[in-house]
């Protein structure tokens, strides 16, 4: 577009947009910073230091000075949080492998499948996803309990003798994460599948590869960047899953947003659950700058 | 302008008597000013000035990436320059946005709004004049009934033909009575029936409406069938502009030459200039070249001679004229294309000429054939000689 | 390789959507269940519906929650698409890729984080917590899955139409308003749908930035469901299924009526 013709108006288009997020989505990350160097009192808001603007500049340099990194001695030394962190990201870590297991071949039927099918399969895919996450998780709970489903079923087929219940371990947080997930990697998997030129493989059984060869030399490696979103897109959210494990872990489930939410509604101690969130945020910045580089990227591209 | 404008008794008899560009008294319609034009490190269109005259059907040829559809987007306002000016009547249109110029474009992608049907597609621009319902009602049905869709009105773009979506492209911007309609490469997407028939259609639209046509287009065919006069560009810069006929005889430089039609290029050597004659020197043929044009050249400059295959005859026996050019070579390959053959001669030096004879009788096998020698010969007044 | 589906593409597609859709089935089946106890059928029956019907608690977060969705989902829908519009056609310009982070990392961040960073804002501009403190939470998160949504159509739309409106006469935002706009229009309402559904289901970040009044009905049915089981809130989960699923079916009926008229007349066209 020509210089000549900047208006004013395509400006806004940018401004409010950049601004909302920036207050709502930025501006609240350095107060989460600034709480998680506070210390707690019981006082409305149960932190302290506050800043207080109009004390002026001797004002600023009295709230930094009352900053410590008390908190972050306390995740440092307590070995429940790091625990918690790295309970989380294994979880997480085994979740998404999982979820590309279980989601890779549904994704590559659906590539497959014929022109008309494959808007109804896609559907199909997100019927689950727009039913409430929470009743799913539900419904889970209800067939992995002691009596539920899972357990009347195995018994009926003679496999176990007695009832047995999966909910309430971690089997059942992995369960339920890949549950949840599905759509989440099967979507951009999908995506990425259905846009490969077939004639690529028709090329590759030209030239000789029988069907396992092309896929693993063909198909797999162009879909690399479909596998990376959607393992982007599972992990990153799956290291502060906190619903899940607190419904369906035991008490040997240590995840990091249920250690979250713990510290700030059981304990009180907004501070702490800042620290918590602080470390949580540094840890998944990488995968989340790497998710955004690439979704950027493939922006560009076109 | 009315379009009850009476139909001329023959496009020939207008089109004959019509050269505004040779005028000197007739001002020009589409005027770019030392154009330059850059996209970051690329500079499209370099230091480029040319003139478009009114009712004239004007092409912009050359293969892709030689600026043509940047030059065509400066005059649309979709890009601005970065030196000189573009005036039209005379005006500036620096700054002027796209949708306040007198200008209409027919995209190469038709781009017709697929969620509105014909009739509100063709009706869009008119609702953006202001116009009364009864005037806009009244110019579309009449412009379809111009490009022959009359009845398809409540029709999605989804619904037409190939050819049917250009006509809606083509009524959509006309109906607003441009002073110039610029085309770009409006007959790529066509097959080749298609494509003939849409020429003559546009060419008497033009003629009918009188409004100035500008086209985009790589396809020197198409370019010479239906312009008025053409400017052939290579790299941001104009070559050559003239009329059809001029371009491919009077090419000025090789790559005119060989961009249009095919041609025979021999590199020579000027051995003397006398009269109204000059006589060339090529090791490729035996004796002098005479050429019967005066060339703008010294003795002993390189120059080249452009022949194009079908002013070359060839024939068995040695050519009777005493004033034709000749040579002998061995017939290396023939092309037959049902109207012409198109013989492939390789003379003594390994030089591949190629002469194009008209097939006139119906005779299946034709006298010359593979491996025959043969001469091949032509006047000299039949190639141009050129210095670049 | 011929195309097409294979035995163990069947298989997959078949064990995939089985695994999606049986907790489904059988929440909806328990739902009738006479008896309380899930081991136990107590035979087919429709207390636990009636009973919903009674249960005032769960009426009044229902009404909050829909309120929430509509509100924030509106509002996401417009400044997402704003965004999503600043980010594809405004070119490089300075702050971009802070721009692009500001959009992508929402989608990605665990809600804990978001919800407690939210929470701390409200705190520290002393905003009392309720419907609105919700509302605007919904809005900041869900705008950025919006903005995804309708940055994906807008990369793939066909600029020379835009250009071809303006030539034909049309301002810019005549342009945007009567041709962009109605062409991803699909675009924009399923990111509508995306922030409604999210707002809907949304239990943590709720759960941070709610207060007295404006409890959600993901918020009661989470502080019920770790008390245990109960088929009430099957009865509940079914009803919002059947609900979701109707409109669904309505939405891609309409649309597969519009989509088959124009496929045929498609076919007539060919073959002028």
């Amino acid at each position: 577009m020509a210089r000549s013709r900047q208006n004013p108006g395509r400006f806004l288009v940018l401004l409010v947009p950049y601004l909302w997020l920036g207050f709502f989505f930025l501006a609240p990350f350095l107060i989460v910073l600034k709480i998680s160097l506070s210390h707690d009192v019981i006082a409305q808001p149960p932190y302290a230091p506050l800043l207080d603007l109009t004390q002026g500049w001797q004002g600023l340099k009295n709230f930094f000075s009352q900053l410590d990194f008390s908190n972050y001695a306390l995740l440092a030394s307590d070995t429940l949080y790091l625990d918690s962190y790295l309970q989380s990201l294994r979880i997480a870590a085994v979740s998404t492998l999982i979820l590309l297991i279980v989601g890779y071949p549904i994704a590559y039927a659906m590539a497959r499948a014929p022109e008309r099918l494959r808007a109804l399969l896609v559907m199909a895919v997100i019927l689950p996803f727009w039913t409430s996450f929470l009743i799913r998780i539900y419904a889970w709970m209800g067939i992995l309990s002691r009596g539920g489903f899972l357990s009347q079923l195995l018994l009926y087929l003679g496999l176990i003798d007695q009832p047995v219940e999966i909910l309430y371990t971690n089997a059942a947080v992995y369960i339920g994460i890949v549950y949840s997930y599905l759509p989440f990697m099967v979507l951009p998997l999908y995506a990425t599948l259905e846009k490969m030129d077939h004639a690529l493989l028709e090329a590759a059984s030209d030239l000789g590869a029988r069907p396992i060869a092309a896929f693993w030399r063909v198909t797999f490696p162009l879909s690399l960047p479909g596998v990376i979103a959607g393992s982007l897109l599972c992990f990153i959210p799956a290291v502060g899953e906190f619903i899940i494990p607190d419904l369906m872990g035991g008490s040997e489930t240590l995840m990091i947003g249920k250690t979250l939410w713990t510290e700030f509604s059981v304990n009180r101690s907004w501070t702490v659950s800042s620290a918590v969130a602080v470390v949580l945020l540094a840890v998944l910045i990488a995968p989340i700058l790497i998710y955004q580089r690439a979704e950027v990227r493939s922006l560009e591209a076109r | 302008m009315s379009l009850a404008t009476k139909t001329p008794k023959s496009l020939g008899a207008l089109r004959r008597t019509f050269a505004p560009w040779s005028d000197p008294a007739s001002r020009p319609l589409i005027r770019f000013e030392k154009i330059t034009k850059r996209f970051g490190d690329v500079t499209a269109i370099s230091e480029l000035s040319l003139d478009i005259y009114e009712r004239e059907f004007f092409a912009l040829l050359g293969p892709s990436g030689c600026g043509k559809t940047t030059l065509m987007r400066l005059v649309a306002g979709f890009e601005e320059p970065d030196e000189g000016r573009v005036l039209l009547a005379g005006e500036d249109l620096a700054g002027v946005p796209p949708h306040r110029r007198p200008v209409n474009m027919m995209f190469q992608s038709y781009a017709l709004f697929p969620h509105m049907n014909v009739w509100n597609n063709v009706a869009f621009g008119l609702k953006q004049e202001g116009l009364a319902r009864a005037e806009i009602a009244a110019r579309v049905e009449d412009m379809l009934q111009l490009v022959d869709l009359a009845g398809y009105e409540r029709r999605k773009s989804d619904q037409l033909s190939g050819g049917q979506r250009q006509r809606v492209a083509l009524a959509r911007a006309l109906v607003k009575r441009p002073r110039v309609l610029l085309l770009d490469e409006p007959l790529a997407a066509l097959d080749k029936k298609l494509r003939e028939e849409t020429q003559l259609e546009l060419m008497h639209l033009q003629q009918k409406l009188g409004t100035t046509f500008v086209i985009v287009t790589h396809d020197q065919e198409e370019a010479m069938t239906m312009a008025d006069r053409i400017a052939v560009m290579e790299g941001g810069r104009l070559v050559q502009v003239a009329a059809p006929a001029e371009i491919y005889e009077q090419p000025n430089c090789r790559y005119v030459a060989a961009f249009v039609g095919d041609v025979n290029l021999i590199e020579a050597k000027v051995a003397a200039i006398a009269g109204s004659e000059t006589a060339l020197v090529s090791g490729s043929f035996p004796s002098t070249i005479r050429v019967g044009q005066r060339v703008d050249a010294r003795a002993g400059d390189t120059v080249w001679l452009a022949l194009r295959p079908e002013k070359m005859r060839i024939s068995l026996a040695a050519p009777a004229e005493a004033n034709a050019n000749a040579a002998q070579g061995v017939v290396h390959d023939i092309a037959y294309l049902g109207d012409f053959s198109i013989y492939h001669v390789r003379l003594a030096d390994g030089t591949l000429l190629r002469a194009a004879q008209p097939n006139l009788t119906r005779l299946v096998e034709r006298p010359i054939g593979w491996d025959d020698k043969v001469y091949l010969s032509w006047m000299p007044d039949a190639g141009v000689v050129l210095s670049r | 390789m011929r195309k097409g589906l294979s035995f163990f593409n069947v298989v997959s597609l078949a064990l995939g959507f089985a695994f999606l859709y049986v907790p489904i089935v059988l929440l909806v089946i328990y739902s009738f269940n006479g008896s309380r106890l899930v081991a136990v059928w107590g035979g087919f029956s429709t207390r636990w519906y009636r009973s919903l019907l009674a249960n005032q608690q769960l009426l009044d977060a229902a009404w909050v929650t829909l309120r929430v969705a509509f509100a924030s989902a509106t509002l996401a829908t417009i400044l997402g698409t704003l965004a999503a519009i600043a980010l594809v056609r405004m070119g490089r310009f300075p702050g971009r890729t802070l721009f692009a982070g500001l959009i992508y990392a929402p989608i990605v961040m665990p809600e804990v984080i978001t919800g407690l960073s939210l929470l701390l804002l409200f705190v520290a501009l002393d905003l009392e917590r309720g419907f609105w403190t919700v509302m605007l939470a919904h809005l900041s998160f869900t705008l950025c899955f919006v903005a995804v949504v309708v940055q994906a159509r807008l990369v793939s739309f066909d600029r020379s139409i835009e250009e071809a409106a303006m030539d034909l006469g049309a301002p810019p935002l005549t342009t945007f308003f009567s041709i962009t706009l109605p062409i991803i229009a699909p675009a924009v309402t399923a990111g509508f749908l995306l922030a409604f559904t999210l707002s809907l289901d949304d239990v943590v970040i709720a759960s941070f930035t709610t207060g007295p009044g404006a409890t959600t009905l993901p918020i009661r049915i989470y502080s019920q469901v770790r008390l245990g089981v109960t088929p009430e809130i099957n009865a509940v989960c079914s009803v919002f299924i059947a609900a979701v699923t109707l409109v669904v079916i309505v939405a891609s009926w309409v649309t597969k009526r519009d989509a088959f008229g124009r496929e045929r007349a498609a076919q007539l066209a060919a073959q002028a």
